[in-house]
């Protein structure tokens, strides 16, 4: 039980994705499908003389949460950066649409995604696939599926994966988590350095980072980066999911509109912060995390019935 | 893409109940290890795909060593390799094991 103990407390961050899913899950509830066993592998990487994986970085399956039957996918951000590729991508698209098809599945879908985008040397099938996996999520919600994104990974959640986090249900996110779609380098190659700096770590994370996302709105909750933190907030999240409906639409339509009139001039995080009425917002940054999680439990902005 | 395949005979069968485990990722510096337990007690297959070429020298010493010091037997071992050091590679097939071993 010590040895539980300790595990709960590792880093989500330094995890793979193997160990997120058992950390995250109830003790030995995972089944996979799929396994790496079956060596349901990228049928591409070889012809570039890359290294395939049995698994092609994304592991899917079931299991419990507290009791409660769930769907699990995670992606693994240390293989070619989580990417979304043929078969990566396949094997989550699936997974969706399973619940969607089959009430008898579990309903609520988690997302451990860690991702910087379509994999390069299968962008067409990349591309597709995130285009597949937003609308099967979209028609999962729709039926009825719950489906929480989880960020806090080395890759963060950009690209496909930043645009596949907003159309889930709920999203949680840590420090360490990074949710965007075109990433700092990206921004800083198209637009020039003076709108984004991408060497200038600070301004990054502050604005990329699960802080200022959770402050805005962009997450529903907070997660301290371990194992535990991660288990508690998609516990909280699940406990009250929005209803995929024109209400909720109107909503979140409602509420982007907002926060684009309210920070639309902002060029820089501490500045929406001080908008946001929050009392030192340069102390933010150094803010422990279980003081962030309660300062942003009580702003408006971040908390929310839309999405 | 570089493949090597070692084929060994294996002094006993690993003990443990497990029939298959991963221990790995493929990243820079690091590797896979995929362990089913499928062959006979005695025998032992270690099947390498690996990106580096100009070390199979190295890869029969560390598999030597390993088959030697940790008898594999009744597994076929599947390694995607990210271009690990030997240490590395040991480790993981330490790691390997001791999955399957487990009851």
């Amino acid at each position: 039980m010590e040895d539980a103990a300790i595990y709960a407390q590792a880093s989500w961050f330094q995890a793979t994705a193997r160990q997120r899913i058992e950390g995250l899950l109830d003790l030995n509830s995972f089944t996979e499908f799929l396994g790496p066993s079956e060596r349901v592998q990228s049928p591409h990487l070889h012809l570039f003389d890359l290294p395939s994986a049995f698994d092609d970085g994304v592991v899917i399956g079931r299991g419990k949460l507290d009791g409660n039957d769930v769907l699990v996918a995670a992606q693994e951000g240390q293989f070619m950066g989580g990417t979304f590729a043929e078969v990566s991508g396949a094997k989550i698209v699936g997974l969706v649409r399973a619940a969607r098809d089959h009430k008898e599945l579990p309903q609520t879908v988690l997302l451990l995604l860690d991702s910087g985008g379509v994999r390069l040397q299968e962008a067409n099938a990349g591309e597709l696939v995130v285009a597949e996996l937003m609308r099967a999520i979209v028609q999962a919600r729709s039926a009825g599926v719950a489906v929480i994104a989880l960020v806090g990974g080395k890759a963060g959640a950009f690209g496909g994966a930043g645009l596949t986090a907003a159309t889930c249900s709920r999203i949680a996110v840590s420090e360490e988590g990074r949710i965007a779609v075109s990433g700092p380098e990206v921004i800083e190659t198209n637009k020039g350095v003076e709108e984004f700096d991408s060497k200038n770590k600070a301004l990054v994370w502050s604005t990329d980072g699960g802080k200022n996302r959770r402050l805005i709105g962009g997450a529903d909750a907070f997660a301290e980066d371990s194992m535990e933190g991660f288990r508690t907030a998609a516990k909280t999240l699940l406990a009250k999911v929005p209803a995929f409906d024109l209400k909720t639409m109107q909503a979140e339509q409602k509420r982007l509109a907002e926060r684009q009139e309210k920070f639309g001039a902002c060029d820089d995080a501490v500045s929406m912060w001080r908008i946001l009425d929050i009392k030192d917002p340069e102390a933010i940054r150094d803010m422990d995390s279980k003081d962030f999680a309660a300062l942003a439990t009580s702003i408006k902005e971040s908390n929310h019935d839309a999405r | 893409m570089l493949t090597l395949k070692f084929r060994h005979t294996a002094k006993r069968r690993l003990s443990g109940k497990q029939d298959s485990g991963i221990i790995g990722v493929v990243a820079s510096g690091n590797l896979e290890v995929l362990l089913e337990r499928v062959l006979p007690a005695a025998e032992c297959e270690i099947e390498i795909a690996t990106p580096v070429t100009g070390y199979d020298e190295t890869w029969k010493a560390v598999i030597d060593e390993f088959v030697e010091r940790f008898s594999p037997g009744g597994l076929r071992i599947s390694i995607n390799d990210g271009g690990a050091r030997p240490d590395t590679v040991f480790l993981r097939l330490m790691q390997g094991c001791a999955l399957m071993e487990k009851v």
